[in-house]
């Protein structure tokens, strides 16, 4: 089997603050990592060369930093890593990321199954999965929760859903998108770590993809970010204080209140 | 402190980092109340690779030493100085076979110690043999192509969990120290069975046990080494071992601190943090001070060692010896900054007090550690 799976550098959550005055995230000094619904992807495509055999390709789309991602995913796995980098990226939206991915992916050739996380932590679109099977004409299944059977031509997973999951039946090759309920990652072994470190990784630049050069970077984004805010906190919360008898009463009253009589 | 660590060495400083603060940092307490053996993170440890860092590339290591041990140690340790003694103590009852086996007993048990799939132990302490190791009573009789021991070894870290065990029995009393052998045990073998296990004030996920040799038949081929080689194979491996038992000691030293400067920044007394008080500050400008202290002698210790160099025992014991009394100050010394809180089992302090205390204990008491300090002395001086 041979998977593909996209990922993306981004600022650690656990650190991201906002600059009060222009409302932008603050990126310096915040460690980067992949995006953590990515971890479930490359764990989901392990897991599956582990059963089914064959290799795995990472890939993703990052100033020449996002180089680091990738060697941890190949640390964990995966065979093959591809950075696709150049200036003529920068400012891309989702349109022209999912557009550059599946030239990317097009160059690559052929694939089985392509694996991407639900969304980015830092942008939380959910958009470029979807958009990469667009642009590839290919079927996909977003927010995979399981794979329940898959072979060379078609699979059949479950897809979370509001209210429970959906089971659906595809033909390959498709993309999915993954859900953190489909597995728990595994952590890095040092074999792997050292075996990472030396590996080497491809750096493709916008004319060694066959593409249009106007559908890439800010040119080839429609997409338009006219402000950042955080949202206003919320107003009216009531804090009810003294013994809980009292308290209590307190609370009845309040709630008797707001009730339609 | 930067202590100039290889790529390597920073590889599994920061993957056993990961897995104590996202695997054993969570479940220690609970380890700690249930004496419980933590096997899924033994099992995390061992798909980590983390179990050969200091075993040959040739025999499925990672191809380190004493260094990579002791810093993967002392990460672990951060989080619960029980959970990393699995590992500790496996390389313990491990050194045996890597300094005196041969290829043929490397081959059959290195590689599944490395990849962590077997668990190893060292078997020397009786009930009535403890810091005078001559006194042992279990004894290794030769019958034919065999060996058969009989006698009991008491209080044997992994003790029941592991699968191999390097056992030091007399084949020869009459000799004395010189009539010691080591010898290579599995569990399962016919006569080898397990006795009490034992309830102890720290450390306890991990699992310290009785082992039982009742007319045990032994192949010849386990031997380590040859007959009465037991006591330099006990010595020359705590020279190696010894380091870790120092950097498991710096480690619970440097968790308990951790959530000592933590807790002061946080704890409001008089209107202010605690952290703002000059008695505290000095007793947390002490207690890091004796850490780094320690473990740059770890470190320098840990890299004499791997050089190959010839007297070690002194470097090592003053590791071990040093480290583990900072341990055991370090530890208290934060119990006090959490005051009432760091009394109760609800806070994480206590525990990494009870867990300080047997680092001055096993693999030699400090006393005994001073003694070999200052024989060492006594005999370049003679030089």
């Amino acid at each position: 089997m041979k998977i593909i799976v996209c990922i993306k550098q981004v600022p650690n959550s656990a650190d991201v603050k906002i600059d009060p005055k222009t409302n932008t995230l603050i990126r310096e000094g915040v460690e980067s990592v992949i995006n953590p619904f990515d971890t479930y992807a490359i764990e989901e495509a392990v897991r599956l060369k582990e059963r089914f055999a064959g290799t795995i390709t990472i890939i993703t789309m990052g100033p020449p930093q996002a180089e680091a991602a990738l060697r941890e995913a190949l640390s964990l796995g995966c065979d093959e890593a591809i950075l696709i980098s150049d200036r003529a990226f920068a400012g891309s939206d989702t349109w022209a990321t999912s557009y550059t991915l599946s030239s990317a992916i097009k160059k690559i050739g052929s694939y089985d199954l392509i694996l991407c996380g639900k969304q980015a932590s830092d942008g939380d679109t959910a958009q470029v999965g979807p958009g990469v099977a667009t642009h590839l004409d290919i079927p996909q299944v977003t927010y995979v929760k399981k794979i329940e059977e898959i072979n060379g031509e078609k699979a059949r997973v479950e897809r979370l859903v509001e209210d429970g999951y959906e089971i659906v039946e595809v033909s390959l090759p498709c993309l999915f998108t993954v859900v953190k309920e489909i597995n728990v990652p595994r952590l890095p072994s040092l074999k792997g770590k050292i075996k990472a470190k030396a590996a080497k990784v491809a750096v493709w630049n916008a004319a060694s993809l066959e593409c249009d050069p106007k559908r890439l970077g800010l040119e080839g984004s429609p997409t338009k970010v006219m402000k950042i805010f955080n949202p206003p906190p919320r107003k009216g919360a009531v804090k009810i204080t003294g013994e809980p008898e009292e308290a209590v009463d307190k609370l009845i009253e309040l709630l008797g209140k707001d009730l339609p009589r | 402190m930067d202590y100039l660590l290889n790529e390597q060495q920073v590889m599994i400083r920061d993957l056993a980092r990961q897995i104590a603060k996202e695997k054993i940092a969570p479940v220690a307490a609970e380890y700690d109340e249930k004496e419980e053996f933590p096997w899924p993170i033994v099992k995390l440890l061992a798909d980590s690779d983390l179990f050969g860092v200091y075993i040959e590339e040739k025999y499925g290591g990672i191809g380190g030493g004493v260094l990579e041990l002791a810093i993967c140690t002392e990460e672990l340790s951060k989080a619960c100085g029980g959970i990393s003694l699995s590992l500790a103590a496996t390389a313990l009852g491990t050194y045996p076979i890597i300094l005196f086996g041969n290829d043929e007993q490397k081959q059959k048990y290195l590689p599944d110690i490395a990849k962590g799939r077997k668990l190893a132990a060292f078997a020397i302490t009786e009930p009535e043999a403890g810091s005078d190791a001559g006194s042992i009573k279990t004894t290794a009789k030769k019958e034919g192509d065999h060996y058969i021991l009989n006698g009991t070894k008491q209080w044997i870290t992994n003790g029941g969990e592991a699968e191999v065990y390097t056992v030091v029995a007399m084949t020869d009393k009459s000799k004395g120290a010189r009539g010691a052998s080591v010898f290579i045990l599995e569990k399962g073998m016919k006569g080898f069975t397990f006795g009490k296990k034992e309830k102890k004030l720290g450390i306890r996920a991990s699992a310290t046990r009785e082992l039982i040799f009742t007319d045990c038949k032994v192949p010849k081929a386990n031997l380590l080494g040859k007959e009465g080689l037991g006591f330099i194979v006990a010595m020359k491996t705590f020279d190696k071992s010894r380091p870790g038992v120092a950097a498991q000691a710096v480690g619970i030293a440097q968790g308990a601190l951790d959530f000592a400067v933590d807790y002061a920044k946080n704890r409001r007394q008089f209107g202010q943090a605690i952290s703002s008080f000059q008695g505290i500050q000095f007793m947390l400008a002490d207690m890091a001070t004796q850490i780094e202290a320690a473990r740059a002698l770890i470190y320098s210790a840990c890299r004499m060692i791997d050089s190959g160099a010839k007297d070690i025992s002194k470097i090592s014991a003053m590791a071990k010896m040093f480290a583990s009394d900072v341990a055991v100050k370090v530890t208290i010394d934060a119990v006090q900054i959490f005051g009432g809180y760091g009394y109760m089992r609800d806070y994480p302090v206590e525990k990494f007090m009870r867990d300080a205390k047997i680092t001055q204990i096993y693999e030699g008491t400090n006393q005994i550690q001073r003694n070999v300090i200052a024989q060492a002395l006594i005999k370049e001086s003679l030089k």
